[in-house]
């Protein structure tokens, strides 16, 4: 008996604030203007796409003491923005990047709440959690949080906010003209919560939401950072998108999900991915080493250097060879407001291997940098690259992919126009969508309340 | 009045206040509402379509941290009433796409949310709207609504109290900091910031980015924003008010005033202490308790444009509207009262009330339809071609942004040097 085909989920992410967008392009639009977000939400409509995802930061980013000016700089508020989005598409999730240090679970709540009910149970909540004092300097409290509190941190916002869903169960609203009685249950909404991060109560004021609450994603990939996905989340938006490397965490996560008394199903692993189409694989192969080319200027190069080495190498040749000191292996105070100079957890050691593989290759700092940051994910023609996403989702090295196109607003076109229909004809992608919620296009049974709130958690 | 008078007349600018199904707490009960759909986009959608056919300058939407409530300080448990609701700055940019003329003006409780957030979501409504956001402040003294926080104690004063003038003073001086720092945060990307310069590689021209240092009694903020400098420049800023301490929070900090007056006189009154309240704030330097004021001198903002609340019952027929009024009351069993005047009659007696009243100064109106949908359609399709009727109403949008409806400047960054 031949196992039946997996069906893929794929998502798009708008371009970020990094060095994967090519905002030099001619054909790169605006980061900011809606018609920007609007028309790439509609393009992942129109390939019947899950979800469209926005990441977030709080702060703009420094490096040298300088806030950082080679990439794209600057993105709109989350909310705001998927709200204005769910007025333009009609099936498309909406995901939000939304922070849990600087914001209170009642404000987030109600918010995401409020996008649920706006976009008829279209809301995810990427829960993120951040700990420096620098981005803490935008806000009330500061940087008030220890870094190993941070998943702390994080689930009980996550567990708070969740009491405060499931605190109206949905029929309280009774609006019966005849009788004058508007709400059933005068105590809706009630709560009490108290934990070492938050002491609330009272009473929540948005009536329970078509999802329930909205679809919950993690993307830490610490080993506590799985515990909480694997605990509380409905999908991970995950690093991890090649075959081998893939298959090891999606087996680790969904390990650890019977532990939590979960089945496979209920959490769906999603790596980002980046992806340069092409006539030919030929064709496509040479446009993804030119784009590469782009995404790492020689500045670039330095810059990113710079991030493990933790010292200024602005008097270094980009086309001369890496630095020959090691690393500061001190605290990275080089780059500031930016997740990715964390996963660089011996940074001797990475320097060692990038000096190995230089001069294996004879390659220069930038050639050797545009090597190790990371080629695309998929390149080829539409059929290739097809060929490919089905694989590895039949290979459980993931559910499926968050598309990140590296030209905004445009960058998805060509894969919604040529790929999208030969997944359709393999018999691994939806033609419509089936359902109305995000919750319905990700195959997850529909969210119960797991307790009347006002219990003590 | 002569075709001259009508010339010299200010234009009036007709607000509507957008709020459950109306402002009466029986209006859900009427045979129009749709009880039922409170919480969905298409009911909000179908009130701003019908504010935006009337060609009114913008919409406001409610909001609070709390179950709506009757009583000042705490829940009233009150089941014979429209309870629960959506965020307003949500609401707002859920319309915005829908829209193309009319302002859209959400309320944000600002004691207990951060100015950060509020200035990126506030100048992203700005950029979904193509230019048609405000945003009105309103202060929480409610214990309850810390409670949702739990991270701050909220003094229980009586208006009484000797303590009471203390607290609502610290309110509003947190309050004038936080337009301060949404605006100071609106201004710290220069217009003209974003470069995309191939030749030398850079996306922003860092100099035009402007950490805006604000340090004050209530919190520091460093900048700078994470969001462009939106479409307006600055969106406007609206509070409503009703005595001295609040109408300095107009003075200081707010482009638009919304006021309670009961008659012309008292309009008059309202307005003459607003401009002697901004002809002291425009003596001192800066505004609210914050330091970091940066190096340019602000030009002098033009005075708030004060506009007055009313509750509206609008009917055609003589007696007809009040009817309704106390029919609304009889289900409701108590008569309705609120902190704005009142009106019950035609859209003919009630345009002879506006160009009254307008006299003293005011710019326009917000008004507060009783019932939702009627008092709307009555406000767009009588009060509006009667004010038409007497060249006291503009007959086409004459912008596409809520400062060109108001006739406001597109102010320059304080930054740009």
């Amino acid at each position: 008996m031949t196992k039946p085909l997996k069906q893929v989920h794929l998502a798009a992410h708008f371009p970020g604030v990094n060095n994967t967008t090519v905002w030099s392009d001619p054909r790169s639009g605006s980061h900011i203007d809606f018609s920007s977000f609007a028309h790439l939400a509609q393009t992942a409509e129109r390939a019947k796409m899950d979800f469209l995802f926005l990441a977030e930061g709080l702060r703009l980013r420094e490096q040298n003491g300088l806030i950082y000016d080679l990439d794209v700089v600057g993105r709109p508020d989350t909310f705001t923005v998927l709200a204005a989005l769910a007025a333009v598409t009609s099936h498309l999730g909406l995901a939000g990047t939304i922070n849990s240090t600087f914001n209170e679970p009642y404000e987030v709540a109600r918010q995401f709440a409020s996008l649920d009910h706006l976009s008829g149970g279209r809301a995810a909540w990427n829960v993120v959690t951040s700990w420096d004092a620098f981005t803490g300097e935008n806000f009330r409290r500061g940087g008030f949080l220890a870094q190993d509190q941070r998943y702390d941190r994080a689930r009980t916002f996550l567990a708070t906010a969740s009491e405060l869903f499931d605190s109206w169960r949905g029929d309280e609203i009774a609006a019966d003209r005849d009788s004058g009685v508007f709400l059933a249950d005068p105590l809706a909404g009630s709560f009490a919560h108290r934990d070492a991060h938050f002491d609330i109560s009272g009473q929540f004021n948005v009536p329970r939401s078509p999802q329930g609450r909205p679809v919950i994603f993690q993307a830490g990939d610490s080993d506590e950072g799985r515990e909480f996905a694997a605990e509380c989340a409905d999908a991970i938006f995950s690093r991890h998108g090649t075959l081998a490397e893939g298959q090891a965490f999606y087996a680790d996560v969904k390990g650890r999900l019977a532990r939590h008394g979960r089945t496979p199903g209920e959490l769906l692993i999603l790596p980002a991915a980046t992806f340069i189409l092409g006539d030919t694989d030929a064709d496509a192969a040479q446009e993804a080493r030119a784009v590469r080319r782009q995404q790492v200027s020689g500045q670039t190069a330095i810059k990113l250097a710079e991030q493990l080495w933790n010292r200024d190498l602005s008097g270094y040749d980009p086309d001369g060879p890496l630095p020959e000191i090691d690393p500061d292996p001190g605290e990275n105070t080089i780059a500031r407001g930016r997740a990715s100079v964390r996963m660089h957890r011996d940074p001797v050691a990475v320097a060692r291997q990038w000096r190995e593989r230089a001069a294996a290759g004879n390659l220069s700092m930038r050639e050797v940098i545009i090597e190790v940051t990371g080629r695309q994910s998929f390149i080829g023609s539409a059929a290739t690259i097809a060929d490919s996403i089905s694989a590895l989702v039949q290979a459980d090295a993931s559910d499926g992919f968050i598309l990140v196109p590296h030209i905004t607003p445009g960058g998805l076109d060509d894969f919604a126009d040529q790929v999208v229909p030969l997944l359709q004809e393999r018999g691994v992608y939806r033609t419509e969508y089936a359902g109305a919620t995000l919750r319905d296009h990700l195959g997850l049974a529909p969210h119960r309340a797991a307790q009347r709130a006002g219990q003590p958690s | 009045m002569t075709p001259a008078d009508r010339a010299d007349r200010p234009p009036l600018h007709l607000a509507v206040a957008l709020d459950g199904a109306g402002w009466h707490p029986a209006a859900w009960r009427e045979p129009l509402a749709r009880p039922g759909d409170l919480l969905t986009a298409g009911y909000w959608a179908s009130l701003v379509t019908e504010a935006e056919a009337g060609l009114l300058d913008f919409v406001t939407f409610e909001d609070s941290l709390s179950l709506q409530s009757m009583r000042r300080l705490e829940p009233d448990g009150a089941t014979d009433q429209v309870r629960g609701r959506l965020d307003a700055v949500l609401i707002a940019a859920r319309v915005a796409p829908l829209t193309r003329h009319i302002g859209l003006v959400p309320t944000v409780i600002v004691t207990h949310t951060e100015p950060f957030h509020t200035s990126k979501a506030i100048a992203t409504l700005d950029y979904v709207s193509g230019g048609r956001a405000g945003v009105r402040v309103r202060v929480s003294s409610r214990p309850d609504e810390a409670a949702h926080f739990g991270r701050r104690a909220v003094a229980v004063t009586e208006p009484r109290d000797a303590a009471f003038l203390d607290t609502v003073t610290g309110l509003f001086d947190e309050a004038a900091d936080y337009v301060e720092v949404i605006r100071r945060l609106w201004d710290s990307w220069e217009d003209d910031a974003e470069i995309r310069d191939v030749a030398t590689g850079r996306f922003v021209d860092r100099g035009k980015l402007h950490y805006i240092d604000f340090e004050g009694r209530w919190f520091a903020v460093r900048g700078p924003s994470i969001t462009p400098r939106p479409p307006q420049g600055q969106p406007l800023v609206a509070a409503l008010a009703h005595s001295t301490v609040p109408y300095q929070l107009v003075a200081r900090s707010a482009d638009l005033g919304f006021v309670t007056p009961h008659d012309a006189a008292q309009a008059a009154q309202i307005i003459a202490e607003i401009r002697a309240l901004e002809a002291d704030a425009q003596q001192s330097t800066g505004t609210g308790t914050g330091t970091g004021w940066p190096g340019t001198p602000l030009e002098p903002r033009p005075g708030a444009a004060v506009l007055a609340d009313l509750v509206v019952f609008l009917d055609e027929g003589a007696g007809v509207a009040a009817a309704r009024r106390d029919r609304l009351d009889e289900r409701w069993g108590r008569a309705y009262r609120s902190d704005a005047e009142i009106f019950a009659g035609t859209p003919g007696e009630l345009a002879d009330l506006l160009l009254d009243w307008q006299a003293s100064g005011l710019a326009g109106y917000r008004l507060r339809p009783a019932a939702l949908p009627h008092d709307l359609a009555q406000i767009t399709r009588g009060l509006v071609p009667e004010l038409q009727r007497r060249d006291a109403f503009r007959r086409g949008y004459e912008g596409s942004t809520l400062r060109q409806l108001l006739r406001l400047g597109r102010p320059a960054s304080r930054y740009a040097a």
